[in-house]
């Protein structure tokens, strides 16, 4: 099977969209001609021509706010925001337009729309180029909330955010883009090519939203992550050599409670990683999940490893991400309590 | 049912794209000391023309022409060109140190020096900038010292920003230079809010607001202009346009509009556009605009025409997206090699000077880059403490932040 980066995975998604369906289209800030600043859209001007895919000026508010107006008319964007950091002003066409329409109009105008963003840090990007901003667009009834973590993943769900009629976000772990970074940031990364997530069909498929996949079955301890987290969750349970359950979320709305409960049930114990600030991050909703659904089978309190509650720091970039270190500690305090 | 046929789409397009021959000929340039100079208490009005030509005063000959020159000694042109010499090595030491991989970033200024160097002496101590991370020039025209940038670029154990920031995002408030947020446009609205602040305290400080072509097309751009002509802020609006956005055009910001100096009209604004490469120009056009402000006739709209001749920063390579030899083909030149020109023909500098000028202030430069560097680089050497990632988020340190240091053993 062809091999493929989470950048070229993401590129063949909007490629298989578009060839499928005229509606698609693609645009943001230097996503047509040179086809944006990470690369996903590259060719796809040069294939479907500037109707499909086009450069825009530089506002996020009108981005979003174009791709609300023609995914009323009938088509499918799916616009870049170059930076989850610079979402924000797009944020009101986010939250009270693309949100709501369906809600307000009792259907008479729907957003079927798509968002995508880079996300996360480990680039040394600084305050403006590693926000995870998830938990914003959870919080807001009428989106839905998507974050990858692996090339596989990245394509079907992407196709599937394309095709759902409710606006998604999606969220593209940057650190993820050419290979499975774990934490362990001093050791080099293997890239998608040696990597059997980076195996990627080609064509058209689906990853269905909403579906959480189990990455690691094990019976002691159930540690949910999503995007990057998943490969540091990974690498901290090989670490301390323990018998873990890694649950990738793959969609944080709608949650997988199935697959989350039918896991914590199991191993009695729960762990939620993520890389964004602790205060009200998703973590919160997910330990309340767990707590109100699985409090009966729980041995230990839930516990959280996040980021911390600052700004996202340049120079102490590797203090502030929640590395295999700190998820390592976390999982033997669940162990031990 | 409509006889006309069915719609179709515009995207703007550049003229050329790589491959081709550069070519600006639609960019009209009008001859230097054409354009007049009005009073600055002119009705904005009576100026509307001044919006879509460019206001110049060093002529190919290198001679300064018209009712803009004058202004500044050859001694302050001296300093000038020195100051934008010395950016100009500055950018060159630390676009090699990123490449050495002593910093993670960076952006450098080339063909632009003349617009925040000569800009910056058009100011009083006291007034403020919300500039954009093209404009080190203000920083390094008002002494700013060049041990702190770089150590700032470092982000090591004297960064004056503790680490936290990208590089190049400086901050001094002693210096007059608004901290650098890094998202685009959010400063320039700012700018006008420290300009009104100032006229409500009936204080004498004017703000200058910063921005570049592609970040006008940002909301908070027209948000700024209608609070500055609303409460006749005394704020000067720099708009910096070097053509191009990353690797958009600037037809894809400017859209419609004929200038970028032309969006001011629309808020009966004066809106001014001047030859960015040249600085005695920037300068009489900058002082002019501030006294303006200082007089409190209210804001002024400055479109810089200039070029940038470099790429975006560390992170992009424009061979993708213009051709190569395009800075070669712009019509405006090089800033540095303009007033280094006039100078000679005023018989107050030479091609010898010149040369010996640039060794010097390189090998000063190169001085204050070991000195940074003993200090640490990013990644080696003494640097910021993960404490300090934990300090300044509020006041003082609330309880579950300090509960968080703890956690992670500090
Ligand atoms: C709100 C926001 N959107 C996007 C970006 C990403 N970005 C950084 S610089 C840039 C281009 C800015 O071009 P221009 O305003 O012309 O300034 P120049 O770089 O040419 O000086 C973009 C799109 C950002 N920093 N902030
Ligand atoms: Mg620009």
């Amino acid at each position: 099977m062809p091999r493929k980066t989470m950048v070229e995975a993401i590129r063949d998604a909007m490629d298989v969209s578009m060839q499928r369906d005229d509606n698609v289209v693609v645009f943001g800030e230097d996503v047509g001609y040179f086809g944006g600043v990470f690369r996903c859209t590259q060719g796809l001007q040069q294939k479907f021509g500037t109707s499909r895919c086009f450069d825009t000026p530089i506002n996020e508010l009108g981005i979003v706010g174009v791709a609300v107006g023609m995914a009323a008319y009938g088509l499918r964007p799916c616009v870049e925001i170059q930076f989850a950091d610079y979402m924000y002003p797009a944020y009101d066409q986010i939250v009270s337009e693309a949100a709501r329409l369906r809600y307000r109009s009792n259907g008479q105008f729907t957003a079927p729309l798509v968002v995508r963003m880079p996300t996360g840090g480990g680039i040394f990007g600084g305050q403006t180029h590693s926000q995870s901003p998830e938990a914003l667009f959870t919080h807001v009834a009428g989106l839905k909330t998507v974050v990858p973590s692996n090339p596989y993943d990245a394509k079907g769900l992407l196709i599937a955010a394309i095709e759902d009629n409710d606006p998604v976000i999606f969220l593209e772990p940057k650190r993820l883009y050419n290979g499975p970074f774990d934490g362990h940031h001093d050791r080099p990364v293997t890239p998608w090519a040696k990597h059997a997530q980076g195996e990627v069909p080609d064509g058209h498929y689906t990853v269905p939203l909403g579906k959480a996949a189990v990455r690691r079955a094990g019976t002691a301890v159930t540690v949910l992550a999503y995007g990057t987290m998943v490969f540091v969750a990974e690498a901290a349970v090989a670490d301390i050599g323990i018998d873990a359950e890694i649950i990738d979320l793959r969609t944080l709305l709608p949650y997988d409670l199935e697959t989350i409960a039918a896991s914590v049930e199991k191993t009695g114990r729960c762990v939620v990683v993520h890389e964004a600030t602790l205060t009200s991050g998703f973590g919160a909703e997910l330990s309340a999940l767990v707590q109100e659904h699985c409090f009966y089978s729980l041995e230990a309190p839930v516990v959280r490893v996040t980021g911390w509650d600052t700004p996202y720091p340049h120079a102490q970039e590797w203090d502030y991400f929640p590395g295999p270190a700190r998820v390592g500690r976390a999982l033997k305090a669940v162990m031990e309590a | 049912m409509s006889d006309q046929g069915p719609l179709s789409f515009h995207v703007p397009a550049p003229a050329v794209r790589p491959g081709g021959t550069p070519d600006f000929s639609d960019v009209k340039i009008s001859r230097a000391g054409l354009v007049r100079r009005p009073e600055v208490d002119v009705a904005p009005e009576d100026i509307r023309d001044l919006a879509y030509s460019i206001i110049r005063v060093l002529n190919r000959e290198g001679e300064a022409v018209g009712p803009w020159a004058n202004l500044l000694s050859n001694e302050e042109l001296l300093e000038g060109l020195r100051h934008m010499m010395t950016l100009r090595a500055f950018d060159a030491r630390m676009q090699m140190a990123q490449r050495q991989g002593k910093t993670s970033f960076y952006m450098q200024h080339m063909g632009e020096e003349a617009v925040s160097c000569a800009f910056r002496k058009a100011l009083e101590p006291g007034d403020m900038n919300f500039p954009t991370y093209r404009q080190a020039g203000l920083l390094i025209a008002s002494g700013y010292p060049m041990l702190d940038m770089m150590c700032q670029i470092y982000s090591n154990e004297l960064d004056p920003l503790k680490g936290r920031q990208l590089p190049v995002m400086y901050s001094s408030r002693e210096h007059g230079f608004f901290s650098i947020s890094g998202n685009l446009a959010t400063q320039f609205v700012q700018a006008v809010g420290w300009a009104m602040a100032s006229a409500m305290k009936r204080d004498t400080k004017v703000a200058a607001g910063w921005i570049g072509d592609g970040s006008t097309a940002e909301s908070d751009f027209h948000a700024a202009l209608v609070f500055a002509s609303t409460y006749k802020a005394p704020v000067v609006l720099n708009i910096v346009n070097n053509q191009w956005a990353i690797s958009t055009f600037q037809g894809i910001a400017r859209g419609g509009s004929g200038t970028f100096a032309a969006r001011g009209l629309g808020f009966g604004m004066p809106a001014l556009r001047v030859d960015g490469n040249d600085y005695l120009a920037v300068h009489a056009v900058g002082r002019w605009a501030v006294e303006r402000a200082r007089r409190n006739l209210g804001p002024t709209l400055i479109e810089y025409v200039t070029y940038r001749v470099g790429a975006h920063s560390t992170s992009d390579d424009p061979a993708a997206y213009r051709p190569k030899a395009e800075s070669d083909a712009w019509p405006l030149g090089d800033p540095v090699l303009r007033l280094k020109h006039y100078l000679i023909r005023q018989g107050a500098w030479s091609e010898d000077r010149h040369k010996q000028a640039e060794a010097e202030i390189l090998a000063s430069v190169i001085a204050v880059q070991k000195e940074a560097e003993s200090h640490g680089t990013l990644h080696s050497g003494p640097h910021p403490s993960a404490r300090d990632m934990f300090e300044g988020v509020y006041e003082e340190t609330p309880s579950h932040l300090r509960r968080q240091r703890q956690q992670a053993g500090i």
